[in-house]
């Protein structure tokens, strides 16, 4: 039997709450120091398989800004974030971009979408 | 929605679009007030349009989303009311007439307009610290920038700043700056803190430094920028002992293009000095009272022109108390104030807002402590009113409620807010 104790700081929000995790032979056996619900979940995630979601910009034709801001729907490994990201350096849409539009479907196949997160208006003649 | 000035007259002028701004323009408009906001950049927002990380509206929202999905439901809910607002803007000269009028020169990209205002938001935010703030002099070669003009750079016009990046400070748009540097593939050589502890935020300093490997150097300072061919070549680091002096024989250069300063906010009190507000020097914001009246009668702060926040959820939260506040203003025709109670700094604690109460509402305190301390109580000493704390850090800030009846019982004309250790 080996028993591990793994430290974790919580990201959800920004209080940075710091939660022990007690495992044995890879099991979690107590979560201690989280105080909502979303970071029990959180550190439950972190001791097996650390995930982030991915922030950037991707460039944007024809808008009232030369990029859109985007992110993954959902959290991808951490292991692959850098990876994530240089898929996303090719990548030019047109404007104009809604906030939650697809950018990009199924990103590195991990079944995860990248969505929009600013609009991109149509640039007006002035 | 028109998006310029339509009147001549107002009851409430909103200086600033950003996160403070919009949510007291909504509060304001909802209340019945004719609402004016003014922007100074091109469109609404404010900072969070460039905070393209997630992180926002877990406490106002209930969601976890990045700074424009967060800023754009108050945007998007603004431009369905009839609140004017004016974009590429900014009050030029303000002047106090009297309690229920304030003139304010405008200067528009239309030209320049006079609006009568019965009250004022002032929620224009913060200004980051320079490097000339944190003791680094010198030539100024190409590539120091500010960890915001960084973001702005990058993430608003999708401008690379550099290749091998130094970061100076901890605060909190360093540390997400370091992160995003290293995601779109410039190396980030270290974050350089003078502190023995992170400014920033714990959970910014794990998931912006210890997940990409970023060394963080506590102790240290930078003490000269080396250039070569009209941009940066390198820094020379030092690390420091007490009292912060540089300790001889630590000096290493460290070689890098860009030098990021994330030396944190200051809040911008010009138009409110102008107006002859009293500021504070410890928060360097204004002096208010608990409805975020500064003392000049209906000029009301919000956000990070009040006191520097560390969630974009207590700008917004300061806004709508402010809009509310304000409205009171308009209805009641000033807020009355018969002997206020000052607020006094004591043991750990390095600053707050309100300074001042008048003893008629709720007070919500936001405060920092002066340096880290386990197991305490934070202690409102002369109302006996104290609450556990198991942790204060300087980088957390501290949001307490307390209740009119509690405030009332005050004996003295002075409230001491104290950090005391619980055995």
């Amino acid at each position: 039997m080996t028993k591990q104790v793994k430290k974790i700081i919580c990201i959800v929000c920004p209080r940075g709450c710091e939660i022990t995790v007690e495992l044995e032979d890879g099991k979690i056996k107590s979560i201690k120091g989280y105080s909502c619900s979303l970071g029990k979940q959180y550190a439950e995630k972190e001791v097996v398989n650390p995930e982030r979601i991915l922030m950037s910009t991707v460039k944007c034709v024809g808008g009232d800004l030369p990029v859109v801001s985007v992110k993954t729907a959902k959290p991808i490994p951490l292991s692959r974030m850098i990876e994530a990201s240089k898929a996303l350096a090719d990548i030019v849409v047109e404007a104009p971009v809604k906030i939650g539009d697809k950018i990009v479907e199924n990103l590195l196949g991990l079944g995860i979408d990248v969505i929009a997160t600013r609009p991109c208006h149509k640039q007006k003649e002035e | 929605m028109p998006d310029r000035i339509t009147k001549k007259d107002y009851d409430i002028v909103v200086i600033g679009g950003g996160p403070a701004g919009l949510a007291a323009a909504l509060k304001a408009r909802e209340k019945g007030l004719e609402t004016l906001v003014v922007e100074t950049r091109d469109r609404l927002g404010g900072i969070p349009l460039q905070c393209i990380h997630p992180g926002f509206g877990i406490h106002y929202f209930k969601e976890d989303m990045t700074g424009p999905e967060f800023v754009y439901r108050f945007i998007d809910k603004l431009l369905s009311t009839d609140i004017d607002y004016t974009v590429k803007s900014y009050v030029n000269i303000a002047k106090y007439v009297s309690p229920m009028e304030k003139k304010l020169e405008i200067i528009t990209p239309y030209g320049t307009e006079i609006v009568r205002t019965k009250t004022i938001i002032y929620a224009a935010g913060a200004r980051e610290r320079t490097r000339y703030e944190i003791g680094i002099t010198g030539p100024n070669p190409a590539g120091i920038m500010t960890a915001g003009e960084a973001q702005t750079l990058m993430d608003m016009y999708g401008v690379m700043p550099g290749k091998r990046i130094l970061i100076v400070g901890s605060g909190d748009v360093g540390l997400i700056m370091a992160r995003r540097f290293v995601l779109e593939g410039a190396e980030v050589v270290g974050v350089v803190e003078i502190l023995p502890y992170p400014s920033g935020l714990i959970r910014n300093v794990q998931q912006c430094l210890k997940d990409y490997g970023i060394p963080l150097l506590l102790s240290h300072m930078v003490i000269s920028v080396k250039k070569r061919n009209g941009r940066v070549s390198s820094a020379v680091v030092v690390k420091v002992g007490e009292n912060f002096k540089p300790i001889q024989g630590t000096e290493t250069e460290i070689e890098c293009d860009t030098i990021v300063i994330a030396a944190g906010l200051k809040p911008r009190t010009k138009l409110l000095e102008s107006l002859g507000a009293q500021i504070d020097p410890r928060t360097k914001g204004p002096v208010v009272n608990e409805y975020f009246e500064t003392t000049i009668p209906g000029v009301f702060v919000a956000g990070n022109a009040l006191i520097i926040n560390d969630y974009v959820d207590y700008a917004v939260e300061q806004g709508e108390l402010a809009a509310l506040a304000a409205t009171k203003y308009v209805d009641e025709k000033g807020i009355r104030i018969k002997k206020p109670v000052k607020i006094i700094l004591g043991r750990n604690m390095r600053l707050i807002v309100p300074q001042i109460l008048t003893l008629t509402s709720d007070a919500l305190f936001y405060g920092r402590v002066a340096r880290p301390e386990d197991n305490v109580w934070l202690s409102f000493k002369e109302i006996g009113f104290k609450i556990p704390q198991l942790k204060v850090l300087p980088s957390i800030m501290i949001r307490q409620k307390i209740r009119l009846d509690k405030l009332k019982s005050i004996g003295t004309n002075a409230l001491t807010v104290e950090v005391m250790p619980r055995d």
